[in-house]
């Protein structure tokens, strides 16, 4: 006989049901409901009138640009736009070619592009046209990389890989380059900074976090003595320490007749031997999750051990720590704003240059709360594409 | 056996010894296979059967005796291993297909980046073998969406498309569901019926009196006796071959 396919019963799915099972299933629970509801509102009620009536978002408003890039010249802002623009082109073409894989990273651009032009709008600035093209380019790239399809892969993937250095020649210039001056990093800051260090750390300590885990597992007493050594000796320090070296020690390692690297890079240099050791132990697990059974089918396939390595064990260790190389990230976002020890102005330091502003004294709490939303945002929409990304890449493979 | 017969032999081990740590696992192997020829090593678990194929390709060291494998000796020269273990092809008991790759990638991936062919020969072949196996159509699909028998009768494939001169197995079958053995062997019988050396770990003692040309029987780490199926079966001549035999045929 044939088993009859059958709904579920009524009322065991849906919004209803849900909060019937969550918030309502007994006396006690009903109780708990409401007593939650009403110390939620206690404490919201006034956080939210004071930000609608008492806060003066006048400060915000008013040092937007300041908040966002910090003294970068304001005629060479085209160049931070640039940056905005091929982002969303690689996000959109992304899309296009990997399908789900990049979608939630595309969604939150998408949103993001929109929310930002609104707020220009309600702030009567201009922006709002940049940030409404730079979805339309997201879009239009959208439709390339869909009619490309698979064969849009490779390039996509050179885009992004071109992407990062790029973006640094941009925002820094080159005196070799009559129309990109270069611009002194100590006119760089706000979130521009934040952004720069974040990106420059992450993608400069995990090559660098690979290598340090290869060695550890080296057979060779050298390289993995001192990749152990290396590891064990910066994940025990603070990260406040090793910012305050590479600013103090650095230029004393480098030859005489060197130019002394400007802080900036000399806090980069800091962050990537920071995470590096972080990355380190995040690419070991990933390693220790192989099995021998990998290595020995690409062996006795004649695969050399550069060859096992790279195309074999490489990929799938990395991939199974995914979650654990996002969250080294997000934690670098976050303690980038430590920088600000070393003298730099990343978006929470130029929020204390701001409250010395004669006219926006004691805006503590618009300013820091301004903040907060930035940091919080930044990683919500990060972790939100990233485990889209993680589900899409999961399907089906192990 | 005469030196002539050894110039035929396409793999020749002479008195062949390993430990492992203090434990001795083969004690003096000796053991040649001839080209064209399908050799079944069985015995119980823990006799070296294993450990003496996989010392074939080098997956183990050896530490005394000698191995020849078409006419190349092991030794530790990372180049000669390179190049044997591009001429043996080896089919694991847990199929090891590396699970990141489609079917169809993972035939391909030796081929490519150690033959150095290109893509398109590559992809070729390695649909031709895919076809020889009998799948095909789950070239691009990844391991884990397949059943055990299909994922080595892949390994089988993706072996095969380094066109070696030996093919290893080592106890194929073990790791699979009853109703999957049958087309993991169909594909080992036709196989041996092409004229492919093989060298075989397996108690499927119905394969090995279907196409086996000689067998050995090991038990603790020796080479206990050895000879055709026909005389393997119908008369073995030493008490612990019998009494292994009668174990593993009593069902």
């Amino acid at each position: 006989m044939a088993a009859v396919e059958m709904r579920p019963p009524r009322l065991s799915v849906g919004p209803i049901a849900w909060l019937r099972k969550n918030l309502f299933s007994t006396w006690y629970n009903v109780v708990l409901t409401f007593v939650g509801i009403t110390l939620l509102y206690a404490l919201l009620r006034p956080a939210i009138q004071w930000s609608l009536t008492e806060a003066r978002w006048g400060v915000i408003a008013a040092n937007l640009t300041l908040f966002m890039i910090g003294q970068y010249p304001r005629e060479e802002l085209w160049r931070v736009w640039l940056t905005i623009f091929m982002l969303g082109a690689l996000i959109g073409l992304s899309w296009g070619v990997w399908k789900d894989a990049a979608r939630g990273f595309a969604f939150i651009a998408l949103g993001a592009g929109f929310a930002f032009a609104v707020i220009g709008l309600l702030l009567n600035s201009d922006v709002w046209m940049n940030w409404l093209l730079a979805d339309a380019i997201l879009l239009a790239l959208y439709a390339v990389g869909w009619s490309l399809r698979a064969r849009g892969g490779s390039i996509t993937a050179v885009g992004w890989l071109l992407y990062f250095p790029l973006i640094f020649l941009l925002i820094a210039g080159t005196r070799f380059i009559p129309w990109l001056p270069a611009v002194q990093t100590s006119l760089w800051g706000g979130l521009l900074l934040t952004l720069m260090l974040t990106i420059v750390g992450n993608i400069g300590s995990l090559p660098l976090g690979i290598l340090l885990a290869l060695g550890r597992r080296s057979k060779l007493p050298i390289i993995k003595y001192f990749s152990i050594g290396y590891i064990e000796l910066i994940r025990g320090v603070p990260l406040v320490t090793i910012l305050f070296m590479a600013d103090l020690l650095l230029p004393l390692f480098l030859p005489a007749d060197m130019a002394r690297p400007d802080r900036v890079l000399r806090a980069m240099v800091g962050l990537i031997l920071f995470e590096a050791a972080y990355q380190a132990e995040n690419v070991r697990g990933g390693l220790q999750s192989i099995n021998r059974g990998q290595y020995e089918a690409a062996q006795a396939l004649g695969l050399s051990g550069t060859l096992t390595m790279t195309l074999i064990v490489l990929p799938q260790a990395l991939r199974a720590v995914i979650p654990a190389l996002f969250n080294s990230f997000v934690s670098l976002f976050k303690d980038t704003s430590l920088v600000a020890i070393i003298g730099l102005f990343d978006i929470l330091r130029i929020g204390r240059s701001v409250l010395a502003q004669s006219e926006w004294l004691g805006t503590h709490r618009e300013v820091f709360l301004f903040a907060f939303i930035i940091y919080w945002g930044f990683n919500l929409a990060f972790t939100y594409g990233s485990r889209r990304m993680e589900e899409a890449l999961g399907v089906g493979k192990r | 056996m005469n030196e002539a017969d050894n110039s035929q032999d396409i793999i020749i081990s002479r008195d062949v010894h390993k430990w492992f740590d203090n434990f001795h696992v083969l004690k003096g192997i000796n053991l040649n296979v001839k080209k064209g020829e399908v050799v079944v090593i069985f015995g119980p678990s823990g006799s070296g059967k294993s450990t003496f194929i996989r010392c074939i390709n080098r997956l183990e060291e050896h530490q005394k005796g000698q191995i020849i494998v078409d006419g190349v000796e092991l030794t530790n020269d990372i180049r000669n291993i390179e190049a044997i273990r591009s001429e043996v092809g080896m089919v694991f008991q847990q199929f090891n297909l590396f699970p990141h790759l489609t079917v169809l990638q993972n035939v391909m991936l030796a081929p490519v980046w150690v033959r150095r062919s290109s893509k398109d020969l590559a992809s070729e072949t390695a649909m031709q073998l895919l076809k020889r196996v009998g799948i095909p159509e789950q070239a691009h699909k990844y391991p884990g969406q397949l059943s055990g028998g299909q994922q080595q009768r892949v390994a089988i494939a993706r072996a095969l498309a380094m066109q070696p001169k030996i093919m290893l197995f080592d106890e194929p079958t073990s790791a699979l569901d009853p109703e999957m053995i049958k087309e993991v062997l169909d594909v080992m019988v036709e196989l041996a019926k092409s004229g492919m050396t093989m060298l075989v770990v397996t108690h499927e003692m119905g394969f090995a009196r279907a196409v086996a040309s000689r067998m050995f029987f090991f038990d603790e780490g020796q080479i206990v006796e050895s000879g055709t199926p026909d005389e393997i079966f119908k008369s073995p001549k030493e008490d612990r071959t019998k009494l292994f035999l009668s174990q593993i045929l009593s069902h």
